[in-house]
């Protein structure tokens, strides 16, 4: 490291020149321009014919497609490519520098891109946060008041894009990058270029999601059903490019996850003794390997139809909306536990430190996250109940999304075991913990009455669901992904979090998350439907409740703002090595990380739980020349 | 940390296990009968139709069958907390027991679990199988209502930003209102020109999706005369918020002479109308281009 630091340092000018955030922006820019160009080029004449005089589809997916890989040259992903077509040897790790400048750019480091991830997906919260604040206030009143319905769907759709797409969807994006090799006693990831592109993909997504607004938006909401989605003016495009990013991009960080746990495990380091955080990645990234290529490829036949005239979709050309629906909850349902999964994962694996007991059940609660797995490939077409595709099957797919209450219910198990006797202390990540037990078990309990056919006709695509799947994902991941931010910040900045004003937001988010989901259910019971701008006037007192529950909500998130801002940058109290008293391999690390996070690689000895037991250390270091490679 | 282990830990005195258990029992044993009564035909939505009760049913069931296990995670979440909190008398990191399982709880509970599981399935599917419970169920219904074949048929047709209704037994007319005779068993046959919608006669019970090419056929078998709520229940563009609507029960007097003041008033418009089709789109092998 300290010959590189030797270095002089060269001139301002000469260093905003090369593959860097400034040149990325100038070629995505620039790439989109040539792109709409060449899109004029090709289905200019065409456009006469086919309807939408007024916009050029074919020219807008061309900006954003070369645009995006403008983006990325910028960025130097096409460096390592093209060296190794010239003949360089292979290399793993690039651009892996000490300082601040590293969290703009293509950085190898799985430490960098875990906090990258942090602040990126973080952004995209609070955008799609603000949104749902928006939202609320036009809900406020029972009739359209201050968004035209226009942009109110817009806003719908982006607050739903966004939280799915951009921030839950990203979840494993800083703890699992960050976290996973640390947990299994590896110096990087298994495919650190690859990790470094699945983070800048998704910002890529975010911006082109953003752009929407230049062209009216969209009036889909998140999922996008056609034939809408084809008669949607040119922000619908924006949706379909932002949401194919989103699905490359998972499908890539899923392939890496799996590769690292599988082949990059220190010595010692047998399945049995696998934090179970990690099984929880490794499931999850199982699920977004296999579901997202389906999100691509049901996205790909909608810019088809959009701009090559397919008909797909389109019932006129004697395509199906079916089509379109299925293929869309194929990827749907894997992916709604891709956004329940870390959240177990992150549970069971904290729930033992605060506990001091090992976690109870391990095997059971692998096997959980296991059988999570397996079920929510058979269950997508509850979403579409009443939809009118294959009656007879209903009591099968009634049958399966019901099945996968026992494996859910095997976490439950294992965490409440877990406590069973234990000497507990209740710091904030705790708190949050303990708080997914009491929001999943009612967003679990509320998807009883959607997975059963004849409640579902009442309750489906109203309210109720809307508050079922904020309880599961907003209570379930949103709250756990805070358990994890104060437990994990520590290890990634070495800096604690102020507690009082920790135990504030959550004391304050808790109860006003259930105070604004809570009484959905019965708005949605009494009938009134998701997305509509308008609502019955007997509704309003609850819906006035809502919104002002949400704006508390809105207010305790703000609240963690101001203390992740105020403790990282102002107060910075050092963090102990091991503040919680954790037997887990990162902690036995320093805080941060140092670059190449073992000077030797251990060899495990025990799993991470052994509290309570006669032991020794948790890993010793390995002879030499075993895993050494970095 | 200290090296403290469970041998130094002395057994607990009470039987929380047992004491926790029988807190439960009791509870649930108080709460469940009072969630079905109090609750129970309190929940939506409502009476209007045999569809309706049923969903009202199965919404009372459900929650009395879920009260139990919501009350044991509940219960147990506040027994162990209170109870195995540090209060103070060890150290924070002081380790508790090295419980790493029980085979006996784990096979008790999946065992327990599978059960409602399998019981939940089996008692939704076969409230789903009399009627098919006010959802749509497609062209070819798999559940059909005993004297189906006598069913009064009406169209429901979605198009961006309305439902109107066609009735081929009164010549095909069609009309901006949804009128249906009491004590009727209807057939509903709900199709689209456009985008999807989701026809929601929320006091009847029915829901069922609007696509465009097909012929979503529910069954609906009114009772009283009443009036109720019609929402699209599916995003379907801009004014999607304002396609809502009342439908009226009434009785088949009323509905005959209803009937036919319509017919008498759209008949200057009536002929112009496609012939009643399940469909209304251009079939695609005829179609040029």
């Amino acid at each position: 490291m300290s010959a590189v630091a030797i270095e002089t340092t060269p001139p301002l000018w000469r260093r905003l020149i090369g593959f860097n955030l400034l040149t990325a922006v100038v070629l995505g820019v620039g790439g989109w321009y040539l792109g709409w160009f060449i899109g004029h080029q090709v289905a200019g004449a065409s456009i006469d014919y086919f309807g939408d005089i007024d916009q050029n589809d074919v020219a807008i997916f061309c900006g954003y497609i070369i645009g995006l890989l403008g983006f990325l040259i910028g960025l130097g992903f096409g460096v390592y490519p093209w060296s190794r077509m010239r003949g360089y040897p292979p290399s793993l790790r690039e651009k892996e520098t000490e300082g601040a400048g590293r969290y703009f750019g293509l950085c190898t480091d799985h430490k960098v891109v875990g906090i990258q991830y942090l602040w990126g997906i973080g952004l995209f919260f609070f955008v799609g946060g603000l949104n749902a604040m928006f939202i609320r206030m036009e809900l406020l009143s029972p009739t359209s008041h201050i968004f035209p319905p226009g942009q109110y769907l817009t806003l719908v759709g982006m607050h739903g894009t966004m939280m799915m797409g951009m921030f839950t969807s990203g979840i494993l994006g800083p703890f699992a990058n960050y976290l996973v090799p640390l947990m299994i006693g590896a110096r990087r990831m298994a495919f650190p270029r690859i990790e470094a592109l699945t983070f800048w993909l998704l910002m890529s997504a975010g911006a082109i999601l953003t752009t929407t607004i230049f062209f009216g938006g969209f009036p889909t909401g998140w999922t996008g059903y056609e034939p809408l989605n084809d008669q949607a003016n040119a922000g619908m495009d924006a949706y379909i490019v932002f949401f194919a990013l989103v699905g490359i991009s998972m499908c890539l960080l899923g392939l890496n996850m799996i590769a690292t746990i599988v082949t990059m495990r220190a010595p010692g380091l047998t399945w049995s003794r696998l934090p179970i955080f990690c099984w929880g990645v490794l499931s999850t990234a199982i699920l977004m390997v296999l579901a997202a290529p389906v999100l691509v490829a049901v996205l790909g036949m909608a810019m088809l139809d959009r701009t090559a005239q397919t008909t797909f979709f389109l019932p006129t050309g004697g395509g199906s909306p079916y089509l379109y629906e299925n293929l869309f909850w194929i990827f749907g349902h894997p992916e709604v536990y891709i956004l329940a999964l870390p959240g177990f994962a992150i549970v069971l694996e904290l729930l033992p430190v605060f506990a001091r007991k090992p976690l109870w059940g391990y095997r059971l609660s692998v096997a959980g996250l296991l059988g999570v797995t397996l079920l929510s490939w058979l269950v997508w077409q509850h979403h579409i109940f009443v939809s009118g595709i294959n009656s007879d099957l209903r009591p099968f797919y009634m049958l399966s999304t019901e099945l996968i209450s026992i494996p859910t219910g095997f976490t439950f198990l294992c965490g409440l075991m877990t406590l069973w006797r234990g000497n507990l202390r209740f710091p904030v990540p705790m708190l949050f913990c303990l708080a997914w037990f009491f929001n999943f078990l009612i967003g679990g309990l509320s998807g009883v009455f959607l997975s059963d056919v004849p409640s579902d006709v009442t309750t489906h695509g109203s309210f109720f669901s809307m508050a079922h799947f904020h309880y599961t994902i907003m209570g379930g991941l949103v709250f756990t992904f805070f358990a994890a931010i104060y437990y994990w910040v520590p290890k990634m900045t070495g800096y604690m979090l102020n507690e009082r004003l920790g135990k504030v937001h959550f004391w304050l988010m808790f109860i006003s998350f259930n105070s604004t989901f809570g009484p959905l259910f019965a708005i949605g019971f009494l009938g009134q439907p998701r997305r509509a701008v308008t609502y019955a006037h007997t509704l309003q007192f609850l819906n006035d409740w809502v919104s002002i529950s949400a704006f508390v909500l809105g207010f305790s998130l703000l609240l963690f703002l101001v203390n992740f801002v105020w403790s990282l940058v102002f107060a910075k109290v050092p963090a102990p090595a091991n503040p919680w008293g954790s037997r887990s391999l990162e902690w036995q690390l320093p805080s941060p990380v140092p670059v190449h996070n073992f000077d030797r690689i251990p060899h495990i000895t025990s799993d991470p739980y052994d509290y309570g037991e006669a032991r020794g250390p948790v890993a010793v270091p390995a002879p030499t020349g075993v895993g050494g490679m970095s | 940390m200290t090296e403290a282990a469970a041998s130094t830990t002395p057994a607990p005195a009470t039987d929380h296990g047992k004491r926790f258990l029988v807190a439960w029992i009791v509870a649930s044993v108080i709460a469940t009968p009072l969630v079905a009564i109090f609750l129970g035909d309190h929940l939506p939505p409502g009476n209007g139709s045999a569809q309706a009760h049923e969903q009202v049913f199965d919404n009372s069931w459900l929650l009395a069958i879920m009260t139990p296990p919501g009350l044991f995670v509940v219960m147990f979440l506040g027994y162990a907390l209170w109870t195995f909190r540090n209060r103070g008398t060890v150290g924070a990191l002081e380790d508790g027991p090295p419980i790493r399982g029980n085979a006996r709880i784990q096979t008790l509970w999946m065992v327990i679990t599978s059960a409602i599981v399998l019981f939940l399935a089996g008692f939704g599917s076969y409230e789903l199988v009399q009627s098919g419970a006010g959802g749509g169920q497609g062209p070819t219904a798999a559940f059909q209502p005993a004297g189906y074949q006598k069913a009064l048929d009406v169209q429901v047709i979605g198009q961006q930003w309305e439902f109107t209704y066609r009735y081929p037994t009164y010549g095909g007319i069609e009309t901006p209102h949804l009128v249906l005779p009491a004590g009727t068993l209807v057939r509903l046959h709900v199709t689209s020109l456009d985008a999807i919608h989701s026809f929601w006669a929320y006091g009847l019970g029915v829901k069922a999706d609007a696509n465009p090419g097909v012929d979503n056929i529910v069954y609906v078998h009114t009772k009283d005369p009443m009036q109720f709520d019609i929402r699209c229940a599916e995003l379907c563009g801009l004014w999607h918020g304002y396609m809502f609507d009342t439908g009226h029960v009434v009785a088949s007097g009323r509905f005959t002479s209803w009937i036919k003041q319509q017919q008498s008033y759209f008949a200057p418009v009536s002929k112009y109308l496609p012939p009643y089709s399940t469909t209304y789109l251009p079939d695609p092998s005829q179609r040029a281009g």
